[in-house]
């Protein structure tokens, strides 16, 4: 993994550093066992892992899992964790989101989040801040359920909202927008900012609905009054509390042009990293277009809004794997299978954590969130967002 | 020709689908932490009991160690055979997501290989459920298990081909989808087979090489005794597997079926077969465990797929509906419904004219093709052969 290249900051004593101790000391003496070829043989079939785990839950020869050391509640609507891994987990990078398995009424679920914290955390120890929707099973699940102790899985870190690789390449200066539950991978790139001693200016405009749902408020401030390179501002952008303070400036309302003066005092010059609802983002981008400046690093937690017209749909949809198949209905090729009466895995439905991706023995899809169409053999692809066009065939 | 089964008109037999459909879907929507924490306990307590197993047999030179150790690890291959690797591999818990209870990859300590017993037993046997011709649990090949299979000297030897099959159960289920009666007629051919008799013989010798190799050599001044202990739980296992097994298709009053009958066969008449070609065993609540909950096979041949701690649950419903719509619903101790199985082995050893007209096992007989449309009074199956 690249962030191997930057070396660790200096690692300060914590409240995680016992149970982060406990669980790569288990898991390191398990490992030994795990890969015991004696072992393994004395409990075949099964394997020395599913008597281990019986015992550590944290012992995996491969899986990553993690242990909850710390559950925050910050807002009504969210619920922060402090994740120990077990020394299967190779590290993210700022920015990278996780798929995050629990299990809930006896089924296994797996979600996307991102990562809120440094990279270069204490003991490696991670952070998500996960925000509740009304739907969510899963986000709901963990605010009313998570608790120190609790074991999940992890899925190795992803996504491309992240710092260059290597600390060289870090760039000038950095604005970092974001807008409600998106504030996750602009903290996690600030926090491992500054746990790099970043010389450079950082401006951190921050958007929230109100401000008990605004998170990372305390921290924000923390780190502003040590950090004489970086500036923060918030906005609320819900009516009433349009007038609310912001953290340390008086911007309000939603995002504008001129909230960028509060923050930064050369907003074409900084790296710009936007995560957030698409109206926030579209925003920035149209405010960026309009001064001609290259476009600013986004990503949005909402699921993409397809154009879709089952209409022109035609062709047949096969998955071998089951001897199923049927007439294409233009819709996502992970909503077909399900249609079908096929379950397939499946995270996110975004095209974001990869869990649905899937071999297509032929024929050629549509990307709704890029448009684009690909129909190379044996390709992978993400059939949450992916449409046939004509006929398919997938390894389901 | 099978002999002639109760019979329901098309459109109770769809009637009847439809009530069975109905107690699936109700459960499907119902599964959840109950099921999940039900698989998981008796997956730990099978684990412990094979670490307990395994450990007692290490000091196997004491006479109370062994007879403990080996019963531990009796019950734990019980426990994996049964409850926990025949219903995995089924699909019973897919639904939870966890790859350790996948039923496409799970694996079970036994000779025959997951993916072969898939085939095999899922589709084959589930499918084709006393299909003569199609169905390879009838007889396994070896066995004279009805009047149908027409008799040959070779035959003569049935209940001694049982006993054996009995003892070396675990290779006989090994080698059951080998086919290897065809390859001797000629029908398949050996080097189609070869791949599939190299995974058996890898699954085999892993077997061997944990239970009378690793385990005896640990044990140092006991191997004779832990030797001993893991072939008499092997042994155990196969005879109990056997028996359990044997008590789902063979007992008097469950049907076969030819292959010109199930040809196009509606859902509802795919339930009437399942049904009438199973037979359930009475118990506690531990005898049901321990049989990996074949003892409902009846309810676990209408609904294969559905975790088989909640056959107990559906049990009465279903047996209600079977006397709503008149058919049999074939029930009984073990003693009698293995009795009247080993009467059968012995009977079809000899030539159906010594059998004086034969079929006496059929209940059914009496109402050969007559359409139930009134519930008739439960009659115990086994009272015709008693």
């Amino acid at each position: 993994m690249p962030s191997t290249e930057i070396p660790d900051a200096p690692k300060a004593p914590d409240a995680h550093a016992a149970p982060v101790a406990r669980a790569r000391r288990t898991t390191k003496a398990a490992g030994r066992l795990l890969r015991s070829r004696l072992l393994e043989a004395l409990t075949f079939p099964h394997g020395t892992e599913r008597y281990v785990e019986l015992v550590e839950p944290l012992a995996a020869r491969d899986e990553v899992r993690a242990e909850v050391t710390e559950v925050r509640r910050q807002t009504p609507k969210s619920v922060t964790l402090t994740l120990a891994p077990n020394e299967n987990w190779r590290g993210g990078r700022a920015g990278q989101f996780v798929g995050l398995t629990v299990e809930i009424d006896g089924r296994r679920e797996t979600r996307p989040y991102s990562l809120a914290g440094s990279q270069h955390s204490p003991g490696g120890v991670l952070e998500l801040t996960v925000s509740t929707h009304p739907e969510g099973l899963v986000s709901r699940w963990l605010r009313d359920h998570a608790r120190p102790g609790l074991i999940v899985g992890l899925e190795p870190a992803a996504g491309e909202f992240t710092l260059p690789a290597t600390r060289a390449e870090r760039p000038e200066s950095v604005l970092l927008i974001s807008g409600g539950s998106g504030i996750t991978p602009p903290m996690s790139i600030l926090r491992t900012l500054l746990d790099e001693g970043f010389g450079g200016d950082i401006g951190f405009l921050n958007y929230a609905r109100s401000p008990e749902l605004a998170l990372y408020g305390p921290e924000l401030e923390a780190l502003a009054a040590a950090h004489p390179n970086l500036r923060v501002a918030r906005g609320y952008t819900e009516a009433s509390d349009v007038d609310a303070p912001g953290a340390g400036s008086g911007i309000s309302g939603r995002f504008r042009r001129e909230h960028l003066a509060a923050v930064t005092p050369d907003h074409a010059a900084a790296a710009t990293y936007v995560c957030g609802p698409p109206a926030l983002i579209d925003a920035v981008r149209s405010s960026w277009a309009a001064d001609r400046l290259p476009e600013p690093k986004v990503e949005s937690f909402a699921p993409p809004q397809i154009d879709l017209d089952p209409a022109a749909a035609e062709g047949t949809v096969s998955f071998a794997a089951s001897g199923t198949e049927a007439a294409n209905s233009g819709l996502p090729i992970l909503e077909q299978a399900e249609d079908a009466g096929l379950s397939p895995a499946h995270g996110c439905r975004m095209g974001i954590c990869n869990t649905c991706s899937c071999r297509k023995a032929s024929g050629t899809v549509r990307n709704v969130l890029s448009g684009e169409t690909s129909s190379g053999e044996g390709e992978q692809i993400r059939i949450c967002v992916s449409v046939p066009v004509g006929d398919v065939e997938l390894e389901l | 020709m099978p002999q002639p089964h109760p019979t329901l008109t098309d459109e109770q037999t769809e009637a009847f689908g439809a009530e069975l459909d109905a107690i699936r879907e109700r459960v499907v929507a119902d599964l959840g932490e109950r099921d999940a924490t039900y698989i998981n306990k008796v997956i730990r307590a099978q684990r412990g009991l094979e670490v307990a197993g395994r450990g007692m047999l290490m000091l196997g030179f004491l006479p109370p160690a062994w007879l403990g150790g080996t019963a531990a690890l009796s019950l734990s291959k019980i426990l994996d055979n049964m409850e926990i690797g025949h219903n995995v591999m089924h699909g019973q818990y897919d639904w939870m997501k966890d790859p350790r209870l996948d039923g496409k990859t799970f694996e079970w300590d036994t000779a025959c290989p997951g993916d072969q017993w898939r085939h095999s037993h899922n589709y084959m046997h589930h499918t084709h459920t006393n299909v003569q011709g199609k169905d390879r649990d009838i007889g396994y090949g070896i066995l004279r298990m009805s009047e149908d299979q027409e008799w040959r000297p070779y035959y003569l030897g049935n209940p001694v081909y049982a006993t054996l099959l009995a003892t070396f159960f675990q290779y006989g289920v090994a080698l059951h989808d080998l086919e290897t009666e065809r390859i001797a007629t000629g029908e398949a051919k050996l080097s189609e087979k070869r791949e599939m008799a190299k995974q058996i013989w890898k699954k085999v010798r892993a077997g061997w090489l944990k239970d009378y190799a690793l385990f005896p050599a640990l044990s140092g001044p006991s191997f004779p005794f832990v030797l001993a202990g893991n072939a008499t739980a092997n042994l155990t296992r196969n005879l109990w597997a056997f028996t359990i097994i044997f008590c789902g298709h063979f007992p008097d009053g469950t049907y076969e079926f030819t292959e010109e009958e199930t040809e196009n066969e509606t859902r509802g008449q795919w339930y009437h077969r399942q049904l009438l070609g199973s037979a359930n065993l009475t118990g506690g609540k531990l005898f049901h465990i321990l049989s990996g909950n074949l003892s409902h096979q009846i309810e676990h041949h209408l609904f294969p797929d559905l975790p088989a701690h909640r056959y107990a649950e559906i049990s009465a419903e279903v047996q209600e509906i079977c006397e709503r719509y008149g058919l049999p619903y074939n029930t009984g101790p073990l003693h009698t419904q293995f009795g009247s199985v080993v009467k059968k082995i012995v009977r079809l050893a000899l030539p159906d004219r010594l059998l004086g007209g034969g079929a006496k096992d059929d209940p059914g007989q009496d109402a050969p093709g007559r359409p139930a449309t009134v519930a008739e009074p439960e009659r115990p199956p086994v009272a015709a052969a008693a």
